[in-house]
């Protein structure tokens, strides 16, 4: 009898009627949702009603422009392996983040966006701040769907976490009509566990696994390039087990950095554009090669029709169209990677590969000599990036999670940070999105605030969205800002000395006061335009407990070496 | 290198949800390929959508809009055969003055011999329908054109395919997880 009582209750409390507004609050913390990002207007503002009564079981972050919350949902998500979510209103809250989801798109980021629609008898009508934000947010979004009726709310939003985490994560666009929100409807939230048009893993077939292995355990120069799957499958340990049975030198993607700690013996660098120079150079040199979790993107391959063409290529992806799709492959091993590189270890015979080893440290005293060295170390005037992130190294000991943003000083903090532990490089990949990362290192600081989270960006990215030094005085988020300012936006007008004859259209910026607008915000801030005091005041804004903004005046016209140039191959990389 | 151009028919069987024609059609529309016909209806299982999509493209560019489309949540499964895997057909319709059916003696031969099928005939025009191949549509258009068409519409191609389809037991699959 008793238990009857108690089962009894549950049920009474599984269904409640309630307005469809509470039933998306309720809903986002069914999800395990503490933190949110977004920006109230018309069309949200029930949900922001019930947003105040729940106060203090969900924190919503109002960033001060919607794209903020978007980024911010995005390295919220890139640094916990979370659903990052962002909550805007119709009309231009809407269209604000789109930017965002485009960036969450391509670089598989697993992110909920929802925004208040007029009402559903408007729809179509060109009402005030109506946009049909479901057709724009199509082509970029992994899955979204409009809500116009309150009892389909719970399900809506249950189907949009699963799809955003699930399979290879992306970002999903839910938009709720005003009168869904404003209905009633009993609520019951159950999780969605399947849809059953959707596959999220496929199967690894055991035959292409033992392919694989028979490949690599003939192979006689392997080489492992690896990308933000073996990030998003939690695939590091498995990497690191594989590439040490084996022998392999491993590179890695600007999204693949941290997977595996930056001083392993068998981590090589970075591969395309502006990565190391040994493992571009040897792509072209090796007999197998095995992509792991990426995606050759054309920044990384430079021209498809002299990439890695002697040598044999598996393709380890958890999605079947990455399969073929630039790099025609030998071997394809679907499914997650965590699963399908515990199969392979086992498949593995154990090996060394010293002398290939050997040729890729051959290659990189080269690029030590001719171009890391006079980056870190610099003797001549004039700050470089290099240093300051060297700087950082020192403090961090590579223990913090950098931040960084689009452009010059991206490719030099990818190049030069130090990684220690996986989700530590959270940076805009394949949009190359300026403005992405301060934004992206509140979510990031929000989500782990156990963790250094230091942003590293060009003063163009920075004004980009400079007004979120707004958000991050109002949340107290202890974000370590460092912007190099080399008074240009640097890439543009790298590639305009390299390749327009020094035409410099539109790249050189006459900046703010950047401190004055810092502590405009009543945060500590620094600049720093001598390398005597380049240290103390970086080791005093890593010290600091709260936000701290410190500039560094660079070298205006540095530039980042070595290059592919676009369409050229990758055993054609500059050193200068 | 130089990849032969081919008519391709695409079919995809999906859920039925708002939108997804966007999603499907915007695949398309980043490689710049022009569709050359589309249907889409209900398909042999309930709640299901079928798509029949015709394009003219390489194999490999096929493949790879096919996984795409694949790709899509509410996508259940997407093929893609050529021409002589498929039965297909395409239908259209004539709208022609009526004193022509009977001042052109001609046309009356031409409708034998095409195998159209008049659907409605009043005393200012007739309405003729055609099913099959598009030479055949084509060729009975150039005929009829001599004479006068006062409207004519072709639908896009529908296609079975010869291969079986084994979407109903991929669905049960699930259904059984």
């Amino acid at each position: 009898m008793k238990t009857q009582t108690v089962n009894k209750t549950q049920v009474a409390e599984k269904t409640q009627r309630i307005a469809g507004s509470e039933a998306i609050v309720r809903s986002l913390m069914a999800e395990g949702v503490d933190i949110l990002y977004g920006y109230p207007g018309g069309a949200i503002m029930p949900v922001y009603d019930e947003l105040y009564k729940f106060k203090d079981q969900i924190h919503h972050v109002l960033t001060r422009h919607e794209q903020g919350a978007a980024h911010a949902a995005q390295g919220y998500a890139r640094i916990s392996g979370k659903v990052g979510v962002a909550m805007a209103t119709s009309g231009p809250g809407a269209t604000n983040l789109i930017t965002g989801i485009a960036d969450a798109q391509i670089d598989s980021t697993p992110i909920v966006c929802i925004t208040g629609q007029v009402p559903s008898h408007l729809l179509g009508s060109d009402a005030f701040q109506e946009t049909d934000i479901v057709g724009i947010s199509t082509p970029v979004t992994k899955w979204n769907c409009q809500v116009t009726k309150s009892e389909d709310i719970p399900e809506a939003i249950a189907k949009a976490f699963y799809i955003a985490k699930s399979g290879r994560p992306g970002p999903v666009l839910v938009d709720i009509t005003k009168d869904a929100q404003f209905g009633e409807l009993d609520f019951k939230y159950e999780k969605c566990k399947g849809v059953r048009s959707y596959i999220p893993i496929p199967k690894t077939d055991p035959e292409t696994i033992i392919a694989a292995s028979e490949l690599i355990n003939n192979a006689k120069k392997p080489m492992i390039v690896w990308g933000q799957g073996v990030i998003l499958g939690k695939a590091e340990a498995e990497l690191k087990a594989v590439i040490e049975k084996a022998g392999i030198p491993a590179a890695w993607t600007i999204l693949g950095a941290s997977a595996l700690p930056t001083s392993h013996p068998l981590n090589i660098g970075m591969v395309g554009m502006h990565g190391n120079y040994a493992p571009n150079k040897l792509t072209n040199e090796c007999d197998v090669l095995i992509a792991i979790g990426m995606r050759f993107d054309d920044r990384v391959t430079g021209s498809l029709d002299t990439y890695a063409k002697q040598a044999k290529i598996i393709h380890f992806d958890i999605d079947p169209a990455e399969i073929d799709k630039n790099v025609k492959t030998d071997v394809a091993v679907l499914g997650n990677s965590k699963e399908s590189l515990a199969l392979l270890f086992d498949a593995l015979n154990k090996n060394t590969h010293d002398s290939w080893l050997q040729e890729f440290k051959d290659l990189y005293a080269i690029e030590f000599e001719k171009v890391i060295q006079s980056d870190i170390n610099p003797t001549k005037e004039g700050l470089t990036m290099g240093e300051v992130i060297k700087q950082i190294n020192i403090e961090s000991k590579g223990y913090a999670a950098i931040v960084s943003d689009v452009g010059q000083h991206q490719m030099i903090a990818c190049r030069y940070a130090d990684f220690n532990v996986t989700k530590s490089n959270i940076t805009s990949g394949g949009l190359g999105t300026m403005g992405f990362a301060l934004p992206a290192a509140i979510g990031a600081k929000m989500a782990a605030p156990e963790r250094e989270v230091v942003a590293v960006i060009g003063d163009g990215g920075y004004q980009m969205n400079i007004q979120e030094l707004g958000t991050i005085f109002q949340q107290k988020a202890a974000v370590k800002i460092v912007v190099l300012n080399n008074e240009f936006l640097g890439m543009v007008r790298q590639w305009q000395q390299l390749f327009f004859d020094k035409r410099y259209a539109s790249t050189e910026m006459t900046n703010p006061n950047f401190v004055a607008i810092a502590e405009g915000y009543y945060i500590k801030a620094k600049k720093v335009t001598k390398r005597k005091e380049l240290a103390d005041a970086v080791k005093e804004m890593m010290a600091s407990e709260e936000s701290y903004f410190l500039e560094v005046c660079v070298e205006k016209e540095g530039n980042v070496f070595p290059m592919i140039p676009s369409g050229a191959s990758v055993s054609d990389v500059r050193l200068s | 290198m130089n990849e032969d151009i081919k008519s391709f028919t695409i079919s995809i069987y999906t859920e039925n949800h708002i939108g997804l024609l966007n999603r499907i059609s915007a695949i398309f529309q980043r490689r710049h390929i022009n569709i050359e016909s589309l249907t889409t209806s209900q398909s042999e299982i309930e709640g299901v959508n079928r798509f029949v999509i015709v394009v003219n493209m390489t194999e490999t560019n096929t493949v790879k809009i096919v996984k795409q489309i694949e790709k899509q949540v509410e996508t259940i499964r997407a093929y893609y055969h050529e021409e002589e895997d498929t039965i297909f057909t395409e239908s259209c319709m004539f709208k022609i003055k009526s004193d022509l059916l009977f001042n052109e003696p001609q046309i009356q031969n031409i409708i034998k011999e095409s195998s159209a099928r008049i659907v409605t005939v009043n005393k200012e025009f007739f309405v003729l329908e055609k099913s099959g191949r598009r030479n055949e549509i084509e060729s009975l258009r150039r005929d009829l054109n001599v004479f006068g068409i006062m409207q004519f519409v072709r639908s896009g191609r529908i296609a079975v395919t010869k291969e079986q389809m084994k979407i109903t037991e991929m669905l049960t699959a699930f259904n059984n997880q």
